[in-house]
């Protein structure tokens, strides 16, 4: 590999999951109290991107979609190491489902002018279905790879990706552009310099683009460019059915009355002690 | 909106893309074709199973017997080994022709990869990883259920106008019915041209790991964080048992054990007899995972911990001791029935 590579990091801030309280009356999400925090698969794949800068040269760009304050989370990206950082910010990019948050972080790949590669996490932790870097490459019409443990750019225009299957690993050969998910948990994310931090604004202030920004018909975007809506919400009603017996005794007791339990579960008729 | 490539009132039947390894339909396309059979008797619809690949004549056969109406081969030799460009290629030229109302897929790897790229293809809505699926009253709309943030919200989602209506469901949501067709059912072959350029990606090597597919478990014990990183207690105790070790995903992110056997939302959920959970708090994003299972068994010395509404029976207590206890117990009474 001589070439250096450009690498488009696409981002997401989240509500941390375990600060978001549900309001089981109204059906609803309170996430007021939640602290925010860049998803945490998606920390994998900004690492991943770095590190391949530091091996091939090249630059990392950041990308996100999300309100104005998602600025101060893409700073923290530029601290790590990343070279420029684009926000998608517009009620326009609002109530989008995957086929339109794919189209709308595709179009600004293309306006940032496209890259060798698009990282994604491999999902997120509010959406957790992992649908969104599949969509991205096949609005670009480009090859992707998901779940990767490794890439390597050996070779002029390929990355070599071992990706994990169902039960395995498997070795491609993607041809570039490709857009590759990351598999959460792969490396240990950097530290941020805090200079950096400190002149993110300097080094690299953030691109706030809007729908006008994008080349995107702004009847494809957001909530209208949407196919998918919300028919109905109830709450989870998960071990109604259970018996909550709660053991007395000692340990021993507890673990005989266990055993009993599950030998006569399991059909089995137990001698009497 | 961009247009659809064909509206609801051009659409029908139901289709299930079979996704087949080593010559065998994987599991969650068998538990799907069960749900998929109850959905087409309620709408009147028939039912497909979508097989695709190169030398699918046997795969064919197998899924003919399955309790479906009709399969649908689509072979060519570049859709193996399996990739999501050249898949959704065919798939798509498929889908396009005979215009299906519902496409369902398991949330496999390869099905997210497929069912993420085809969803754009046929610009259309895609509802992954339901954890269940129904049809709406009076409109007859396919519903997924998915749970939001922490799984204390489901949401009922349906796509209107775009078709086909695509739902993507985890190994392990539904049960395999085992239904069985007495005659074999006819098997119909789409013809499709899948050039080069349509299979960009290569695959130079597949290897397979020899661990266990714990959403098939009939038994577990799961690790929680009261484990304490004393994995060799759970183990044992799983191995007198004749069960398989799950964690939750605190249990994984302290490093404890391997992400495979992640239970829960953004782990796998099961449906085992047995489950003994140790040392967990019952967190929703966990608890939606043993829903499923027969008798539960829990630990934790906080009685506070929502865990206990899970649970058939309930032990308020350091776990440790309990733990030892059975273990030596089912020790000393020799091997378990399986």
């Amino acid at each position: 590999m001589s070439r250096p590579l450009h690498t488009v990091v696409c981002l997401k801030v989240v509500p941390k999951s375990e600060e978001v309280q549900v309001d089981r009356e109204s059906m609803t999400l309170d996430r007021t109290k939640a602290r925010s925090e860049i998803n945490p698969p998606d920390m994998n794949a900004l690492e991943m991107a770095l590190s391949l800068k530091d091996c091939y040269g090249g630059r990392v760009s950041l990308l996100s979609m999300g309100p104005p304050f998602v600025a101060a989370y893409l700073r923290m990206g530029i601290a790590m190491g990343a070279d420029d950082a684009y926000l998608l910010s517009d009620r326009a990019f609002g109530g989008a489902d995957t086929l339109a948050t794919s189209l709308t972080l595709a179009s600004a790949v293309r306006k940032i002018g496209g890259s060798d590669l698009v990282l994604c996490g491999e999902e997120s932790s509010d959406g957790a279905t992992a649908q969104v870097p599949p969509g991205i490459a096949a609005w670009l019409n480009i090859p992707q790879a998901t779940y990767a443990l490794s890439i390597a750019v050996e070779e002029e225009g390929f990355a070599f990706v071992t990706r994990e299957i169902q039960g395995g690993e498997e070795d491609l050969a993607v041809p570039l552009p490709a857009v590759v998910s990351v598999k959460v948990g792969v490396n240990e994310p950097r530290f941020m310099d805090i200079d950096r931090l400190h002149n993110a604004d300097q080094l690299s202030p953030v691109s706030v683009w809007t729908a006008a920004d994008l080349d995107v018909d702004p009847g494809a975007i957001g909530i209208g460019g949407s196919p998918t809506t919300v028919a109905g919400l109830r709450t989870a009603t998960t071990g109604g059915g259970r018996r909550r017996q709660v053991l007395s005794g000692t340990p021993d007791e507890k673990a005989a009355l266990i055993y009993e339990e599950i030998m006569r579960y399991l059909g089995v008729t137990t001698p009497a002690t | 909106m961009p247009e659809s490539l064909y509206g609801p009132g051009e659409a029908s039947g139901i289709w299930v893309f079979l996704e087949h390894e080593d010559g065998e339909i994987v599991p969650v396309s068998r538990e799907l074709l069960g749900k998929a059979r109850e959905l087409a008797g309620r709408s009147e619809s028939s039912l497909t199973g979508l097989v695709m690949g190169n030398d699918v004549e046997d795969v064919a056969a197998k899924a003919s017997r399955l309790d479906l109406d009709r399969v649908l081969t689509v072979p060519h030799p570049r859709l193996e080994p399996f990739t999501a460009e050249a898949n959704s290629f065919a798939a798509a030229a498929a889908i396009r022709a005979q215009r299906p109302d519902v496409l369902l897929m398991g949330a496999t790897p390869y099905g997210r990869d497929l069912a993420g790229r085809l969803a754009v293809m046929l610009q259309t809505g895609l509802t992954a990883d339901c954890t269940d699926l129904d049809l709406e009253p009076d409109s007859g709309l396919l519903l997924g259920e998915v749970s939001g943030f922490g799984g204390d919200i489901l949401a009922m989602i349906k796509c209107e106008r775009r078709r086909p209506q695509m739902a993507t469901v985890r190994p392990g949501v539904f049960a395999e019915t085992g239904h069985r067709r007495a005659a074999p059912a006819p098997i119909d072959t789409f013809a499709v041209d899948v050039p080069a350029q349509a299979v960009p990606v290569r695959v130079l090597a597949r290897r397979k790991h020899h661990g266990v597919d714990i959403s098939r478990a009939g038994r577990l014990v799961i690790a929680g964080r009261g484990v304490q990183g004393e994995m060799s207690l759970v183990e044992s105790l799983a191995r007198v048992l004749d069960a398989e070790v799950g964690a939750t995903r605190v249990a994984v992110d302290e490093g404890w054990i391997g992400r495979d056997r992640q239970i829960g939302q953004t782990g796998i959920v099961v449906r085992p007899g047995l489950a003994i959970v140790c040392g967990a708090s019952g967190a929703t994003q966990f608890t939606v995972g043993i829903d499923k299972a027969g008798l539960v068994v829990a630990l934790n010395q906080d009685p506070e911990a929502p865990i206990f509404e899970q649970a058939d029976l309930c032990v308020v207590e350091d776990l440790f001791p309990v733990v030892r206890a059975l273990l030596a117990r089912f020790e000393s009474e020799g091997a378990m029935p399986s």
